[in-house]
């Protein structure tokens, strides 16, 4: 027996398992090699109420399979059954971290189904709303991919601004987590007096927070040694495997829909979504960081240019008796996570026909979670998850 | 997007044809040029990105509508492609060779809707709903109130409104 050698591992494990001719690795659990075993449902290394069963020889993934299905109660079904204001409650808790788009792409499909044109003042307070879930969903966010390689303290101090970030939730909107203050025709109402000062306030907190992590992560070593080089998307996957949004423009390709399909406001924005080549895991975080940045700098601008008063809602029929007209649509927004979008049919009843929501999780966290996870170490297994984002609610929905 | 709708009605035949928004449309293949087509626009007109497949039953015409959502990310350009198959024995060839997230799309559509999909790999493992033996859910005949009732046992203590007559009364309290 070689001794010397005998835990030395050959950098390259492309090749490793052996794969068969179409491509697949060989899993033989015969062989006694390899041992399965489960990360999540519940887990502090998941996001959410998902699991992963992960075949591993010794500390080195081999293979890997997305379970979900934990939080499924069949939204999508139920909307079937619901007049269309009556699937607000149910389409907000698709994703619970940030309901939001689910409103924007909600109303957004209705209107654009039944003609409704939305009046400028709350095309500015929705944008405003989608940028604030923004903030809140990276405040903890960003930070939370150090907590993946246990460095925690970050996430403490971006839960302490993202609370008062919901504060001002609740003076717009009444609600901290769940908001459905975008409702088709408009919003629910005009900023509360003083809501603009309060908000600087918290975004000035939120500049020096940004500064702190940069220190705190991007400087940090241990971060730095084992978040470089993990994970990396090729260029080419962004298309083949369905790739969105931050972890879409790490690799380079500009996905932001904000620009390539401008909706709301953001056209009178100015902003310039970061991107880099990287494509790690450190990359996809320095995206991330660069977005909270970016979304500091939006909330700004929408207060400086948004008008002080003017219509909130454009007349609707009667929310109980709309019945709108057959046909079909799909709308999108960009969520934190990426492109977030609803497909949506109607037939002319008071009921949608079929909605299906696409969120960036779903490719996200199977295809392309699945074959990242491959030669990866176990320990990198919550990292890697983290950089992509993934979301089960919208999964399975 | 006129003359791409006009390309692909001269090509493969598509009908009922609607321009949904300024770069958005729709149409509708035969079931047996359908895969086909989604090669052709993703590999000659830039159609690249898969944005989603799902399914919608139609089930007083005893059909499924299968629409393919496919996104040009350099004009931005999205096409929708209907195609509608038969409800008994729903079959649809696979495309999971174009795209790898197609799979997935596949496989939920075997679990939620009994639409196969032959040749796909991992389209009988289950993906949302482990141990599911009852109708595929997703299907029209499938009713969720009467699923409850008869799987759950009713709590003493709750009452029920319709939801329609109780909202009216809440928010219309006048007329």
């Amino acid at each position: 027996m070689d001794l010397k050698n005998m835990f030395q591992m050959k950098n390259d494990r492309s090749s490793y398992p052996e794969h068969d001719q179409d491509g697949k690795p060989i899993i033989d659990l015969d062989s006694h090699k390899l041992l399965k075993i489960w990360q999540g449902p519940q887990h502090p290394g998941v996001t959410g109420n998902m699991s992963l069963e992960l075949t591993v020889n010794g500390d080195e993934i081999m293979e890997s399979k997305t379970h979900v299905g934990y939080l499924h109660r069949g939204f999508e079904k139920l909307m079937e059954r619901r007049k269309f204001i009556q699937c607000f409650p149910t389409c907000i808790r698709m994703c619970v971290a940030e309901p939001d788009p689910n409103e924007y792409i909600l109303s957004a499909c209705i209107e654009n189904l039944s003609g409704v044109e939305v009046p400028e003042m709350a095309q500015w307070l929705r944008t405003l709303a989608l940028e604030m879930a923004r903030l809140q969903v990276l405040l903890r966010g960003v930070p939370g991919q150090a907590g993946t390689f246990a460095l925690g303290l970050g996430y403490q101090w971006g839960n302490y601004i993202r609370d008062l970030i919901l504060d001002r939730f609740e003076e717009l909107t009444g609600g901290r987590v769940y908001h459905m203050y975008i409702l088709p025709g408009g919003v629910r109402g005009l900023l509360p007096d003083g809501f603009k000062k309060r908000m600087e306030e918290n975004l000035k907190l939120v500049d020096e927070f940004l500064g702190n992590i940069n220190d705190l992560m991007y400087n940090n070593s241990v971060f730095k040694k084992r978040a470089k080089g993990l994970a990396v998307i090729p260029v080419d996957w962004v298309d083949k495997y369905g790739v969105y949004g931050p972890s879409a423009r790490a690799a380079g390709v500009m996905r932001d829909t904000r620009k390539t399909h401008p909706y709301l406001k953001y056209a009178e924005l100015d902003f310039e979504p970061y991107t880099t080549t990287e494509s790690d895991v450190y990359a996809r975080s320095v995206v991330r960081w660069h977005d909270l940045k970016m979304t500091v700098d939006l909330i700004r601008q929408i207060m400086a240019k948004m008008p002080d008063k003017g219509d909130i809602k454009a007349p609707t029929p009667n929310v109980m008796h709309w019945e709108i007209p057959k046909g079909e649509t799909y709308m999108r927004c960009e969520s934190s996570r990426g492109e977030y979008g609803m497909y949506m049919v109607t037939d002319g009843s008071e009921m949608p026909r079929r909605v299906n929501l696409k969120g960036p999780s779903y490719t996200h966290a199977n295809a392309l979670l699945e074959k990242l996870l491959i030669n990866a170490n176990i320990a990198d297994t919550a990292a890697i998850m983290v950089s992509l984002a993934t979301c089960p609610p919208e999964i399975e929905r | 997007m006129i003359d791409l709708l006009k390309d692909i009605e001269n090509r493969f035949q598509t009908t009922d044809s609607v321009q949904q928004k300024d770069r958005q449309a729709f149409t509708t293949v035969d079931k047996g040029r359908a895969i086909a087509m989604v090669t052709w626009l993703k590999e000659n007109a830039g159609f690249t990105s898969l944005t989603l497949l799902t399914a919608v039953d139609w089930i007083e015409d005893g059909v499924f509508q299968l629409t393919y959502i496919l996104n040009n990310p350099t004009n931005g350009f999205e096409l929708g492609i209907r195609v509608m198959i038969d409800r008994d024995g729903a079959t649809m060839e696979s495309a999971h060779h174009l795209w790898k997230n197609m799979q997935t799309y596949q496989r939920e559509l075997k679990e939620m809707f009994g639409i196969d999909f032959p040749g796909c790999p991992r389209v009988d493992e289950d993906f949302i709903l482990e141990g599911w033996d009852d109708m595929p859910p997703y299907r029209r005949d499938f009713d969720t109130k009467d699923y409850s009732t008869d799987t759950y046992f009713p709590r003493p203590g709750r009452g029920s409104n319709d939801p329609a007559e109780y909202m009216k009364k809440k928010m219309y309290p006048n007329d």
